[in-house]
């Protein structure tokens, strides 16, 4: 039990003391799963960790759950396809937890080409009392047995660990951007940047393409596929989202091929702003249903917006993320800024939209009260128990002591995956290589 | 016009992160490509329109000779790991009309005789063979086994950019530059 906990603390001061950027350290996911107990996370070079919430003891009730590394895995390896002479990167695209039917746990990983479904077990007891071999595994000298015992189980120091249940592989000819798992719990979507793709949990070997939007003649492509999710209560409608900024919504029951749309979200551009770069910041990155299923909210280069279900030629609110940046767009292409994607997120009473910015900058947009704030996750401002202060960016003029001018900002320090706890304000915000969780003040 | 500079500087920055992307890990990604593509097509248009005008109002555009240097530079240096060698390896006509287009701008050491430049225009509004359906080959010495014919054809339309900045536009001829782009799309 003592090296478990030291194997925790070693994982945790890795997290926090270590400055460098390895790029294989960069995390590429979060998700809680759906209780909010487990928090996992994929970085860039393959591997899941998953976080667990300790249980909050009676005698610090003021003290909150924290969060501990439960397990770790290399969920995928980097493989060639000869084929096409071409690597597959082994990052980490999506996490997507199944809820909780017995004691496992059950998550679905991506990278560019293969889904897989890991299940992490615990184990704490072990058979001892062996006949034919003794406790270290060796094989025991047939003479020196004069008895016949039953293996007991013993417990042991908790164990948790991690197989492969399902590969689903050899169905994309491009590169995977999502994943989504079914209300009906049994089947999942994997949508890559033409086609989509419905599977049954229990069958690897095949899939059925549900949407397909290739042309054919490629010359004429004009959009791709950027995300997709099932809606999170009828099991037989999801939504995708285009490079064009648009959002399709979409009945598995009309037709098997789901390529004629039921609703069709866009809102048109304003000429106003039309630049060169237009094309590429209405590209939406995400998007994601609300809890109660009734709204999408969809994130683009610039702003977050939100669409009632119901209106399909504008949606009912938009919140811009960075602004200021309009202006810059030139230099953001130029280092490729302007092709982040950035994810967004609900909280769990659809009340709260969290998405990330540059600089270790995060938005949250309080969707009655049309408040806003801007918070930064960093190590000095990050002290336990510290509380965040909002920060603000300048955008001319007179600066403000506190203010932060927007050339000042720093453009390789992005927060584009951000997680929010199912129930309660709990979040957690990858900056970089690290992760930050944060909780409501306790009052 | 400062139009027509900024579009083809952001030509140049589009087309260079073209190149750039095929040698990451994880092959060419599809909506990049496509976005890049978009902005590429954008400011052609631009540069299009704003060069219809000029014309049409009778002004020269003087400015082409900084220009030149301005762009080239970067592209140099942007093409500094694809050696010379790979342009050299090309058809036989394709970048003997470029390179001496370029002699000025272009990487020195690629020295071929100067040609007349009504011989070239000749040659550019035929149908330019460097466009991947027409090559049946790969470049000998090409380590980056793209797509069928792509590196020709991207080598040829960076070329194809000094050309551009050097001699006087023709449409076609540009339109048929973008054709190569969007080949790399053919998986």
């Amino acid at each position: 039990m003592e090296e478990e906990s030291d194997t925790r603390k070693i994982n945790n001061s890795f997290l926090r003391d270590h400055n460098y950027a390895t790029e294989a350290d960069i995390i590429s996911t979060v998700e809680f799963n759906s209780t909010g107990e487990l928090l996992a996370t994929g970085d860039k070079g393959g591997r899941v960790v998953v976080f667990q919430r300790e249980q909050e003891s009676k005698s610090q009730p003021h003290r909150r759950g924290e969060y501990n590394v439960y397990s770790t895995f290399q969920s995928h390896e980097p493989e060639f396809d000869y084929l096409k002479s071409l690597e597959i990167e082994e990052k980490i695209n999506k996490i997507k937890w199944l809820p909780q039917q017995n004691a496992a746990y059950f998550l679905l990983s991506t990278n560019d080409k293969t889904v897989k479904l890991w299940k992490i077990s615990e184990r704490d007891k072990r058979p001892e009392g062996y006949n034919l071999k003794d406790e270290d595994g060796r094989i025991r000298d047939p003479s020196t047995i004069t008895s016949l015992r039953v293996p007991v189980l013993q417990p042991m120091d908790l164990m948790v660990e991690a197989t492969a249940r399902r590969i689903f592989s050899n169905a994309h000819t491009y590169h995977i951007n999502s994943i989504s798992v079914n209300s009906d719990l049994q089947t999942f979507i994997s949508t890559d940047d033409l086609r989509v793709n419905l599977w049954n949990l229990e069958i690897t070997d095949r899939s059925f393409n549900i949407v397909d939007i290739k042309p054919a003649n490629m010359e004429e492509l004009t959009e791709v596929i950027t995300s997709a999710e099932f809606h999170p209560q009828q099991c037989h409608t999801f939504a995708y989202s285009s490079s064009k900024g648009s959002i399709r919504l979409c009945d598995m029951r009309l037709a098997a091929l789901c390529d004629k749309h039921c609703k069709y979200f866009e809102e048109p551009e304003d000429p106003a702003t039309r630049s060169f770069f237009s094309e590429i910041i209405s590209s939406i990155s995400d998007v994601k249903f609300s809890h109660n299923g009734r709204y999408l909210m969809t994130r683009d280069y610039l702003t977050v917006k939100v669409w009632d279900l119901q209106m399909e030629n504008k949606p009912v609110e938009t919140y811009q993320v960075h602004d200021y940046l309009r202006g810059k767009l030139c230099s953001l292409y130029e280092n490729d800024c302007i092709f982040d994607k950035f994810e967004c997120v609900w909280n769990g009473s659809d009340s709260v939209i969290m998405t990330g910015s540059y600089n270790n900058f995060f938005r949250m947009f309080d969707r009655n009260t049309k408040r806003d704030v801007t918070l930064e996750a960093s190590r000095e401002n990050s002290k336990p128990r510290a509380i965040l202060k909002p920060r603000k960016v300048c955008v001319g003029g007179k600066r403000r002591k506190d203010e932060i001018s927007v050339d000042s900002l720093d453009f390789s320090k992005k927060i584009l995956h951000t997680t929010w706890h199912p129930h309660e304000n709990i979040i957690a915000v990858a900056a970089t290589n690290n992760l930050y969780i944060f909780q409501d003040k306790v009052n | 016009m400062e139009v027509n500079v900024e579009a083809r500087r952001i030509l140049a920055v589009s087309i260079s992160k073209l190149y750039a992307s095929r040698s990451q890990r994880g092959g060419l990604r599809l909506h990049r490509s496509l976005l890049l593509s978009m902005v590429m097509r954008s400011a052609r248009d631009i540069y299009h329109s704003s060069r219809e005008s000029e014309l049409a109002s009778g002004e020269q555009p003087a400015a082409e000779e900084p220009m030149d240097t301005n762009c080239d530079p970067k592209e140099k240096a942007r093409l500094a790991p694809e050696p010379a060698d790979s342009s050299a390896d090309m058809a036989p006509e394709v970048p003997d009309k470029d390179e001496s287009d370029c002699d000025v701008a272009e990487d020195k050491e690629n020295h071929s005789p100067t040609k007349q430049s009504r011989k070239r225009r000749g040659k550019a509004s035929a149908a330019p063979d460097f466009l991947p359906s027409k090559r049946a080959r790969l470049e000998p010495g090409e380590e980056l086994v793209a797509l069928h014919g792509a590196s020709s054809s991207l080598d040829s339309l960076l070329t194809f950019v000094c050309f551009w900045c050097e001699i006087p536009l023709f449409c076609e001829i540009t339109y048929l530059t973008f054709q190569a782009a969007f080949t790399f799309f053919v998986w």
